[in-house]
């Protein structure tokens, strides 16, 4: 079975995230008043294919050990089932 | 003093480290590439700076798990010493030989420019040539150089004295902290002492032609570290 997972890392809340804030600045600049608690990340997108078990401890593993720092980032990723030719 | 300085892709201060322990104070040194899965007979391993794998994912994160990596650990673990510089430090705590992180500048600049570190402790093999409180002007040059630990770790490092040098204002302007670094702290030693990383460049300013010879006490002290044991 093939699976496509989307992995949001960002700074752990407890971590000052001056991007964030220098973009939550510029919105509130641009007339955006509503704005608030802006938080900058990344997103990882990756497939994966195997065992739904398997794929699922493999994920967990990398996504704890590699793809994100845990002293300063909290990870969360989403796995599904991948849908043929779905993105061109 | 036989000394190893690894090469990753991207590594930039390679050469800088390389000369100063080989060419200023004639020591047998080799350089080591990041796919090796050996190393060669060794006292001083040196993590360069520079922006290994393009600082991707983040810095220092990819290099921390290179081959030749497995070899510095095992280096590490026999009580071999490791020098982190800047992008060294970075690979040092992504690799889980010292704690702590290395966050984006508090104010999201690239700074190079040179700053005024005190020593903290110069009881360690990488501080011993200083005097305890001495003040040295040394430069930095990195856009992640913000260090971050937790609460409990960072009482740790500075109960057990694990704090090497500090930025400080002070002597001919007042800086101080240029990257938000918690504690004003600029390098940490391990708990065992042999490794160390730190963020400004010592081997940018250890040759007076170059308008500074302070940052040459850490290879110094290392020298003497190792003749006198």
């Amino acid at each position: 079975m093939n699976y496509k997972a989307k992995i949001y890392v960002t700074l752990k809340k407890s971590i000052l995230d001056p991007q964030g804030r220098t973009v939550e600045r510029s919105l509130h600049n641009a007339g955006f008043s509503s704005v608030q608690n802006v938080r900058v990340g990344k997103f990882i997108e990756l497939e994966l294919s195997g065992e739904s078990f398997e794929v699922k401890t493999q994920l967990e593993a990398m996504t704890r050990d590699i793809l994100s720092n845990p002293i300063m980032e909290s990870v969360r990723f989403e796995l599904e089932e991948a849908v043929m030719s779905s993105e061109f | 003093m036989k000394t190893t300085v690894i090469q990753f892709p991207g590594s930039n201060c390679d050469m800088d480290a390389f000369h100063v322990v080989s060419s200023v104070l004639g020591q047998p040194s080799s350089l080591v590439w990041h796919t090796e899965t050996a190393l060669p007979p060794t006292d001083l391993v040196i993590l360069p700076g520079g922006f290994s794998y393009g600082d991707h994912l983040r810095s220092g994160a990819i290099a921390a798990r290179s081959p030749v990596m497995l070899e510095v650990k095992k280096h590490a673990q026999r009580g071999g010493l490791v020098l982190g510089i800047c992008n060294g430090f970075q690979v040092l705590t992504e690799s889980g030989l010292l704690e702590g992180a290395l966050l984006r500048n508090e104010n999201l600049h690239f700074l190079c420019k040179d700053v005024n570190l005190r020593v903290e402790n110069s009881q360690t093999a990488f501080s011993s040539a200083y005097s305890q409180g001495q003040i040295l002007r040394i430069p930095i040059a990195h856009g992640e150089g913000n260090f971050y630990a937790d609460p409990e770790t960072l009482s740790r490092l500075e109960s057990e004295n694990r704090v090497v040098f500090r930025y400080v204002g002070a002597v001919q302007d007042a800086e101080g902290n240029p990257n938000g670094s918690l504690n004003d702290i600029a390098g940490i030693v391990n708990t065992r002492g042999n490794v160390l990383g730190l963020m400004p460049h010592p081997e940018r300013a250890s040759e007076e032609i170059l308008g500074s010879s302070d940052g040459l006490g850490v290879f110094e002290s290392l020298v003497s570290t190792l003749a006198h044991g």
